[in-house]
């Protein structure tokens, strides 16, 4: 079970958490119009990387605030967390 | 007569504590402080049971959690366990246990016949036999087997103990008490580290509970004692015994089992049995210690064949000769210390060394106590049925491939040595890339990935001088990092027998023409020549070897089988070791019993039970409730004999009629703020938001991004930027956190919060053409008419001076209103509601009823928004705005969701007028066509129809839209069922919803 820093509330067990996919997925812009292939890719198609990865994590069970988290997804190593307005 | 092999001195044990006990049938005595293992030998008892495959006699080979053969069924009261371990089964009084795998007894075991039919049970053998006839598989062979090999029995009653689970943090986790581990709990717990140390054996100390050594100017138990003493004293360290640290995960989160309870003799009423702790440390000390490898040669399976590591523990902690007339057989000095302890007692060993000659000083201390030593020799056989009574000792030939000459020598036990294996399991699960160490033949961590150090014996440091030296260093390091303390502590001075290097020769060759079995793994009965016909067939990687003969896969995870099976495959293949590599390492480490895993979480306890306010009120007016997700709700409220179907039909009718009340508090909550709120629902929703007027409620759909329906409900205007959302009752939660995602992820520019309020409000129904004016009778001082309260209005009043909200809005298709107040009212609205309903015939209304009511109108819901459906499919295209975008619209104009013959919601009557259709149903156009008979659509949920009073179904169907009026057959195979059907108008009941507008 991983150990994750939220960035609001600190370290707090894994099943507090849910995940939240690739932190770097950007929503096309409301009312704009996207070819097939633009919005293909933002609701299905996403990288699975060995190594680094930016993510998404909800405490579901906390504060209930989502915010980013960078870990090794062969390690699970966590290099950081942040909230989502900050760098990761 | 008893306990003839109990010494008078030496050992942990209370000989002043007798304590009685039964094996297969037979009372025997032990002492207070015994395992069931030391007391069996204390009583000369070596027979414990018979082997997996062959059925040959075993007897105890172990002293610990390596115990490959004593494995017994151990009854208490009522309940009873399989496959428990008799060196870790601490004697209580009035434990009974029995051999397991036998029958009829474990003296004459009728399953011997197998051990004379070897030749049918080779390595893989159920690949190879029992193939014909075909059907005999499951009939006649698999049953047959499944009784001949096994282990115990298990308990077909529930686990009636109590199993407790507990977090914990910690600096310094530091696993096993032996000389390293103590040591470094010590040297950390001293520098400020919060430390837990954990050790799986009642007794703290490892070796130094058997050996003969000092530290500083004490002997190794005592000096052990006082540091436990110690370190029991101090604030900062948790010392725990009968725990075993069996598994390593993520991010340094270890788990143990504590045994809390099956060793005390009158256990308090609520005492759990085990209780499971989740450790989270910042750092991981591995101290735990090696376990000794077993030489391999003919016959070497036999009871009273044993490792001499557990003759000298049996001596030395419990008091207890393993037997009078002793062989010691091994490839190394430390088996002489056994020989030596045996001396001590007055018996006269055989040391049987492979090794030309050793001079170490054990060796030397062996030859001045007169112990008789055979150099160059090797034990060729071993006879004796039900225990050994003889042994073949060889000297072998220049290149050790056989014999020179034979000698028969009786004994009546032989324990052997092959050297050490550090238990490296810990380590290995935490991701340690191991390396190879040529020098112990042995694996032993290399390159950390996690927090995690491993020192002692097990990471090859074989000496006391250096397990303590590397226990106090690394103690003082880890807790430094952690608390920046500088109080170092340095190790004591010792004083140890040293041992010099071990022969790599441990599987013995056989006497010319025989073709003995040489076991390599004693409890899945894997002998030598299993694994050289494995290689033969072209097996070759380690982990195919490993399953195709089951070498290490018994209940022991091959604690001393495997690496003696990979030494094999290596010789065979005349490879290296490091080259064959080792298999995987996984926990747990040793066998954990599943109901300390689930801990409390049973029967109710598996997951929370949500109820609504008015629970008790339910359950008094008899209440039949069904889950729903987390919460429990009426499913309809029985009277007298009623059936399900009666029961709800009547409820039904009565809403249709009358007037019901329906138990809405479940439903989720949401409420939400903001200036923008109204642009974030616009967002949400498929359709439009901006206008929404003050004290309106409107109904929206959201979607999902992929276009497909998430979830509908009813939002209200309470105020000018402040709304109150409806989910249902099984999306309430996956709402909240969509709503929470966009707010914060997507869209954080909107001034918008979300709050579930699910909990804060309980909620009533009524429904039914008398609601209006049984709403004027609990709401006297509003004006509750149509005009004043339209179709889709909201007001908030006072319930009896009790602030409520009102919400003219509709489930069942009927005149409907929904109140809600604060849920610690609840039950003062609910009886208020049923009191003053009275006159109006009110009855409560049920989730069943609720169901037939919504099918009957077309209304969807879960089984209809399954996931699969787009707003078209449910006759919600209406909805979808063409003015704005939304979540998902993009979407919609994908092929598949444009096809004009998609899947439409439709509904469904019998011909007959009579037979229910069955939910998940196949609709398709010839019922009695062959297979493959191509679906056309499913039914999503069925009624009876308590306007019409035939059944009906709504089911999603292609090209549902033009389909209105067709024959079609609802075919369910499952319950042999085939229904001719007609396609009709989803809306069976007041189609153009004039009623919820009257």
């Amino acid at each position: 079970m991983l150990e994750i820093k939220c960035p609001y509330c600190g370290k707090r067990s894994q099943n507090e958490f849910s995940y939240g996919g690739d932190a770097n997925l950007k929503r096309p812009e409301l009312g704009k119009e996207v070819s097939d292939k633009v919005w293909d890719d933002f609701v299905y198609y996403r990288s699975n990387p060995k190594g680094k990865h930016s993510e998404l994590w909800h405490h579901v069970s906390g504060c209930r605030q989502w915010f980013k988290v960078s870990r090794n997804t062969a390690t699970h190593e966590i290099f950081k967390t942040s909230k989502l307005d900050e760098e990761l | 007569m008893s306990q003839l092999y109990r010494l008078n001195k030496d050992g942990y044990i209370n000989r002043d504590k007798k304590i009685s006990f039964v094996f297969n049938g037979k009372k025997y005595f032990g002492y207070e402080g015994d395992t069931l293992a030391s007391a069996l030998l204390a009583n000369g008892v070596h027979l414990i049971g018979r082997s997996y495959k062959y059925h040959r006699p075993r007897g105890l080979f172990g002293a610990g959690v390596d115990e490959p053969n004593a494995k017994v069924q151990l009854y208490r009261g009522t309940e009873t366990e399989p496959n428990a371990n008799v060196t870790e089964v601490e004697l209580v009084e009035g434990l009974v246990a029995k051999s397991q795998n036998c029958w009829p007894s474990v003296y004459f075991d009728f399953g011997a016949i197998n051990n004379f039919l070897n030749k049918f049970f080779p390595a893989g053998f159920y690949y190879k036999t029992f193939m014909w006839p075909k059907n005999f598989w499951y009939k006649v062979y698999e049953p047959i087997i499944r009784k001949i090999a096994g282990l115990g029995v298990a308990p077909l009653t529930p686990d009636k103990d109590r199993y407790e689970h507990k977090y914990e943090h910690c600096d310094v986790l530091v696993v096993g008490s032996g000389p390293s581990g103590l040591g470094s709990a010590l040297s950390a717990g001293k520098n400020g580290a919060r430390v837990i140390l954990a050790e799986d054996k009642p007794r703290f100390g490892g070796s130094l509970l058997t050996d003969e050594v000092t530290i500083g100017n004490k002997k190794g138990n005592e000096w052990a004692n006082e540091v436990i003493l110690q370190l029991k004293s101090m604030p900062n360290v948790t010392v725990k015994n009968r725990s075993q640290v069996f598994g390593y995960y993520d991010h340094n989160m270890m788990v143990m089992f504590e045994r809390t309870k099956d060793h005390v003799e009158n256990p308090k009423k609520f005492t759990p049995r085990q209780r499971l702790w989740y450790i989270r440390a910042k750092e991981i000390i591995i101290s735990t210690g090696s376990i000794e490898r077993p030489l391999v040669f003919a016959n070497n399976d036999r009871p009273g064949i044993l490792l001499a590591s557990a003759a000298k523990e049996y001596m030395k902690v419990y008091g207890v000769l393993v037997g009078n007339k002793p062989i010691i057989f091994t490839n190394n000095d430390s088996a002489y210390e056994t020989a030596i302890e045996f001396k001590k007692n007055g018996i006269n060993p055989i040391i049987v060394d492979t090794r030309e000659s050793s001079d170490n000083s054990v060796v030397k201390e062996a030859k001045n106590l007169n112990i008789e030593i055979k150099f160059s020799c090797g034990l060729a056989n071993t006879r004796g049925y039900r225990r050994v009574n003889l042994a073949t000792i060889g000297k072998f030939n220049s290149d050790k491939s056989g014999y020179e000459k034979l000698e028969n020598i009786s004994c009546d036990c032989v324990c052997v040595s092959g050297n050490w294996t550090p238990t490296i399991h810990l380590s290995s699960q935490s991701g340690n890339k191991l390396k190879y160490n040529d020098a112990l033949n042995a694996f032993i961590p290399n390159q950390q990935k996690q927090n995690e150090t491993t020192i002692g014996s097990a990471k090859g440091s074989m000496t006391l001088k250096q397990s303590l030296e590397e226990g106090f260093s690394k103690g003082f390091e880890l807790s430094n990092k952690i608390t920046n303390n500088n109080l170092k502590n340095t190790a004591p001075t010792s004083n140890e027998r040293n041992y010099g290097q071990h022969d790599k020769f441990w599987c013995m060759p056989l006497p010319k023409k025989k073709n003995y079995k040489r076991f390599v793994d004693f409890q899945n009965d894997v002998a030598v020549s299993d694994i050289e016909l494995a290689i033969r067939e072209g097996f070759r990687s380690i982990e195919h070897i490993k399953r195709y003969t089951t070498l290490g896969m018994a209940t022991d995870q091959g604690k001393t089988s495997n690496l003696n099976g990979l030494q094999l495959v290596s010789n065979i293949e005349r490879k290296i070791v490091p080259e064959v590599g080792h298999t995987t390492f996984r926990p747990p480490y040793t066998p954990v019993t599943i109901g300390t895993i689930v801990g409390r979480e049973v029967g109710k306890h598996y997951r929370p039970t949500r109820k609504s306010p008015m629970h008790e009120w339910h359950e008094k007016n008899n209440a039949v409730f069904v889950d729903a997700g987390l919460w429990l709700r009426p499913r309809y409220y029985k009277q007298e004999k009623e059936t399900l179907l009666e029961a709800s039909t009547r409820e039904a009718i009565n809403v249709r009629k009358n007037v019901g009340v329906c138990d809405v508090t479940s439903l989720g909550k949401i409420d939400i703020k903001g200036p923008d709120s109204a642009e974030f629902l616009n967002r949400v929703y498929t359709n439009a938001w901006m206008k929404l007027p003050i004290g309106k409620a409107r109904y929206g759909v959201m979607l999902r991004e992929d276009g497909i329906v998430f979830d509908d409900g009813t939002t209200t205007r309470i105020a000018e930027n402040h709304y109150h959302m409806t989910t249902t009752t099984a999306q309430a939660v996956n709402v909240l956190a969509h709503l929470e995602y966009y707010l914060q992820v997507v869209w954080s520019e909107l001034n918008v919060n979300v709050v579930s309020t699910t909990e804060q409000w309980a909620g009533a129904a009524l429904a039914g053409p008398n609601s209006r004016n049984l709403l004027s009778k609990l709401f006297p001082e509003n004006d509750v008419s149509n005009e004043n309260f339209p179709f889709m209005g909201y007001m908030e009043s006072e319930l009896f001076g009790v602030p409520a909200r009102i919400f003219r809005i509709s489930f069942s298709g009927e005149l409907a209103y929904e109140i809600n107040v604060q849920s610690s009212y609840g039950i003062f609205m609910w009886e208020k509601i049923i009191e003053l309903g009275q006159e109006m015939n009110i009855e409560p209304y049920g989730t069943e009823a609720l169901s037939t009511l919504r099918i009957e109108m077309g209304h969807v819901a879960g089984s209809e928004i399954d996931g699969r459906t787009i707003s078209y499919d449910l006759s919600l295209e209406g909805m979808l705005s063409k003015k704005k975008d939304f979540i998902g619209k993009r979407s919609l104009i994908r092929e598949a969701f444009t096809n004009p013959k998609r899947e439409k919601i439709v509904g469904l009557i019998p011909l007959d007028q009579k037979t229910m259709i069955p939910e998940g149903s196949h609709l398709v156009k010839d019922g009695n066509a062959t297979l493959p008979n191509p679906k056309l659509g499913h039914v999503s949920a069925s009624c009876w129809s308590a306007e019409y009073n035939n059944p009906f179904s709504l089911a999603i169907l292609q090209d549902g839209k033009n389909k209105i009026g067709e024959k079609l057959f609802a075919v369910s195979p499952l319950k042999n069922r085939n229904i001719a059907v007609e396609v009709v108008s989803s809306h069976y009941v007041d189609p153009k919803g004039e009623r919820v507008r009257s």
